[in-house]
C-alpha cells in the first residue's frame, strides 16, 4: 500500500500544479457574493436557494473534474509514455491504478471541502430562520463525494480499454442512466415483453444507483438524513468502487502498452 | 555455473491488426539469446527491427505471444525483480510538472530508500548526468537531450544490477554522447550488466563486449564486434611505391588507387602471393600489407540488405 500512496500523492501534486484547485477560491467567493444577492431578491427561502445552488455547484464541478481528469489518469500516462519509466520500478499495475484513483479522490475531497466551506460561509451570512440545515448539508456533501468516487472508478475502468473520448461518453452515459434506476426498476408496460421487463429490472441492479446519493431536497429543507441511509450509501459506494476497480485492474494488467 | 543476467528463449510477439484484429503482424520472431553477467551488450537493428519490442517485453510493458525470458534468474512477469533493474525508455518523457530533482526523488521512493539516501542519490545522479544547475527547473522546460539525461539518471538511480537502455544516445549532442559512453563504461567497471539498443554503430563497436543484430524481427547475428565482422573479412590491402612504366603492372594497376607514387590495392588472400611476386618482379617497393576488416556498419548493412532481398538468414556463431 506504500507504493499506492506514493502514486496517489504524486497524482494529487499533478492536480494542484495543473491549477485544477484554483476554481475553489473563485467558487467560494462566488458563493458568498451570491448569498448577498439572493438575500436581497428572495424572502423567506434564501437558505433553501443557497443550499440548492451550493450543492448543485459542488456536484457539477466535482463531476466535471471526476470525468475529465479521471479519464485522463491512465490514458494520458499511456499516450505520453510517462508510464514506461514508472512501471519499470517495482510497482504493480494495480498499485498504479489504485494510486491514481486515490490521488484523484484526494483532489476531489480537498476540492469539495473547500467548496463546502464557501457554502457554509454563504449560509452564515444569510442566516435568518430557525432551521439548521448544516448537518444535512454536511451529509449531502459526503454523498456527493461518494458519488464522485464511483464516477472516478468508472472513468478509470473505461479509460483502461478505450479511447479518452469514448471513455468520457461511456462514463457520462452510465452516470445519466444511473440517475434513473428507480424508474427502470418500476417500469412496466403492456406493450413490453416480459423478457425485456426482466432484463431492465436486472440491469437496474447492475447500473450504479446515483439516485440514492441525492439528498439535496432534504438538506435544503433541513430534514435529518437517516443514519441507515448514510451507512447503506457508504457500503454501496465502497463495494461498487471495489468491483469496478478490480475489473479495471484486471484489464489494465493484461494490456499491452503502445 | 553462473546464470546469465538476461536469458531469452524463443520470444515472439505478434500484433493483431485489421477491423476485427484477425490479421497479425509479427514484430519479433523466436528470439533466443542471452546476456552474461557484467557484460555490455549492444542490440543493433534498423527502425522497426524489433529492438524496442524486445526491451518492452523484458520490462513487462507488453506481453509475449510465445516464449519466455528471465532476468537475474527471475521470470519477467515477476515485478520484484524490477528493484534490480534500471530502464531508460526510447525518447523518454516524464511528468512535466515536476523538476528533475522531484522526479528522481519520486522514483527513488519506490526503492525503499531513506530520505537521506534518496537525497544523496538524487544529488549524485544529477551531478553525474550534468544537470545540477537545472535541478529546480520543471521538466516541461527541458530540451530533448536534457530529458534523455534525466532518463539515464532515473535508470541508474537505485544502483541496479542490470541496466537496459533503449537508444540512450538518441537526441544527444557529441558531448552528451561522450558522457553517456563514459557512464556505460563506469557501469561496466562496476560489474553491472548493460543491454542497450542503438543505431550508432561506432558506439556499439567501442562499448560492447558483444552485439546482437536484429533485422525484420529475427536475430541475425550475435558475437563480439571483432568476431562478428571478421566473418566477412574482405581480404588484404597492399600499399606499394612504383615509379616504373605502367605497362609492366598493367593487370594490377588497374585495380589500384594512386596517390603520387604510392598505390593502394585490395586483393583476396589467395591472390596475395602472386601479386607480391609480380610487384617484386618489376621492382615495386612494398610499404605494407594489412588485413582489411569489414566494419560493423558494413556487416550491419549487409544484413539489412539481405533481409530486404528476402535472403535466408546469415548464420553467425555466437559465443
Amino acid at each position: 500500500m506504500r507504493r499506492v500512496g506514493i502514486v496517489a500523492l504524486n497524482t494529487f501534486r499533478e492536480a494542484v500544479r495543473d491549477r485544477v484547485l484554483y476554481n475553489l477560491v473563485f467558487f467560494a467567493l462566488a458563493m458568498i457574493a451570491a448569498s448577498i444577492l439572493v438575500g436581497q431578491i428572495s424572502i423567506g427561502i434564501e437558505q433553501m436557494v443557497i443550499v440548492n445552488l451550493g450543492l448543485s455547484a459542488i456536484s457539477v464541478i466535482g463531476l466535471l473534474i471526476a470525468v475529465f481528469i479521471g479519464v485522463g489518469l491512465v490514458s494520458k500516462e499511456m499516450e505520453k509514455r510517462t508510464l514506461y519509466a514508472l512501471l519499470a520500478k517495482p510497482v504493480r499495475r494495480w498499485e498504479f491504478l489504485l494510486g491514481k484513483f486515490g490521488g484523484l479522490l484526494l483532489t476531489l475531497t480537498v476540492n469539495t471541502i473547500a467548496m463546502a466551506v464557501g457554502l457554509f460561509l454563504a449560509l452564515s451570512i444569510i442566516k435568518q430562520s430557525d432551521e439548521h440545515p448544516e448537518a444535512a448539508v454536511l451529509v449531502a456533501v459526503y454523498f456527493i463525494l461518494l458519488k464522485l468516487a464511483l464516477v472516478v472508478s468508472l472513468a478509470l475502468l473505461f479509460s483502461c480499454y478505450t479511447t479518452p473520448l469514448l471513455a468520457i461518453l461511456c462514463t457520462a452515459g452510465l452516470y445519466i442512466a444511473g440517475l434513473f434506476v428507480k424508474e427502470m426498476r418500476g417500469f412496466q408496460s403492456e406493450t413490453m415483453s416480459r423478457a425485456l421487463q426482466s432484463f431492465l429490472h436486472g440491469l437496474s441492479y447492475v447500473l450504479p444507483n446515483f439516485e440514492n446519493f441525492d439528498v439535496m431536497a432534504a438538506a435544503a429543507h433541513a430534514r435529518a438524513i437517516p443514519r441507515a441511509l448514510i451507512a447503506q450509501n457508504t457500503l454501496y459506494a465502497a463495494l461498487y468502487c471495489a468491483v469496478v476497480l478490480a475489473a479495471a485492474a484486471a484489464i489494465f494488467t493484461r494490456r499491452n502498452l503502445k | 555455473m553462473a546464470t546469465a543476467a538476461i536469458e531469452i528463449e524463443n520470444l515472439t510477439k505478434d500484433y493483431p491488426f485489421g477491423f476485427l484484429h484477425l490479421k497479425k503482424r509479427t514484430s519479433l520472431e523466436g528470439l533466443t539469446m542471452s546476456v552474461e553477467n557484467g557484460e555490455v551488450f549492444g542490440f543493433l537493428g534498423p527502425n522497426g527491427a524489433g529492438k524496442s519490442t524486445t526491451i518492452k517485453l523484458l520490462m513487462g510493458l507488453i506481453f509475449p505471444t510465445a516464449g519466455t525470458a528471465r532476468i537475474l534468474g527471475k521470470p519477467i512477469s515477476d515485478i520484484s525483480m524490477h528493484a534490480d533493474i534500471g530502464y531508460l525508455p526510447e525518447q523518454p518523457y516524464f511528468y512535466d510538472y515536476l523538476t528533475a530533482a522531484e522526479l528522481l526523488d519520486y522514483f527513488a521512493r519506490f526503492h525503499d530508500l531513506s530520505a537521506q539516501d534518496r537525497k544523496a542519490r538524487v544529488d549524485l545522479m544529477l551531478k553525474k548526468v550534468g544537470l545540477e544547475t537545472a535541478r529546480k527547473i520543471q521538466l516541461r522546460k527541458y530540451s530533448k537531450g536534457m530529458l534523455q539525461r534525466v532518463g539515464l539518471a532515473q535508470a541508474i538511480l537505485h544502483d541496479p544490477k542490470v541496466v537496459i537502455l533503449d537508444e540512450p544516445m538518441s537526441g544527444l549532442d557529441p558531448v552528451g554522447r561522450r558522457e553517456v559512453r563514459d557512464i556505460i563504461l563506469e557501469l561496466k567497471q562496476a560489474g553491472k550488466t548493460v543491454l542497450f539498443s542503438t543505431h550508432i554503430l561506432s558506439d556499439a563497436e567501442t562499448l560492447c563486449d558483444r552485439v546482437g543484430v536484429i533485422v525484420g524481427g529475427k536475430l541475425r547475428g550475435v558475437g563480439a564486434p571483432d568476431e562478428i565482422v571478421g566473418i566477412r573479412a574482405q581480404g588484404l590491402e597492399i600499399l606499394f611505391e612504383y615509379t616504373g612504366a605502367s605497362d609492366a603492372l598493367q593487370g594490377l594497376l588497374s585495380k589500384a588507387t594512386q596517390t603520387g607514387t604510392r598505390y593502394r590495392m585490395q586483393v583476396p588472400e589467395s591472390a596475395l602471393y602472386a601479386a607480391m611476386q609480380q610487384l617484386c618482379g618489376v621492382g615495386a617497393k612494398v610499404v605494407s600489407v594489412t588485413q582489411v576488416k569489414a566494419t560493423l556498419e558494413e556487416y550491419f548493412m549487409h544484413l539489412v540488405e539481405a533481409d530486404r532481398a528476402q535472403a535466408p538468414a546469415v548464420e553467425v556463431s555466437g559465443k
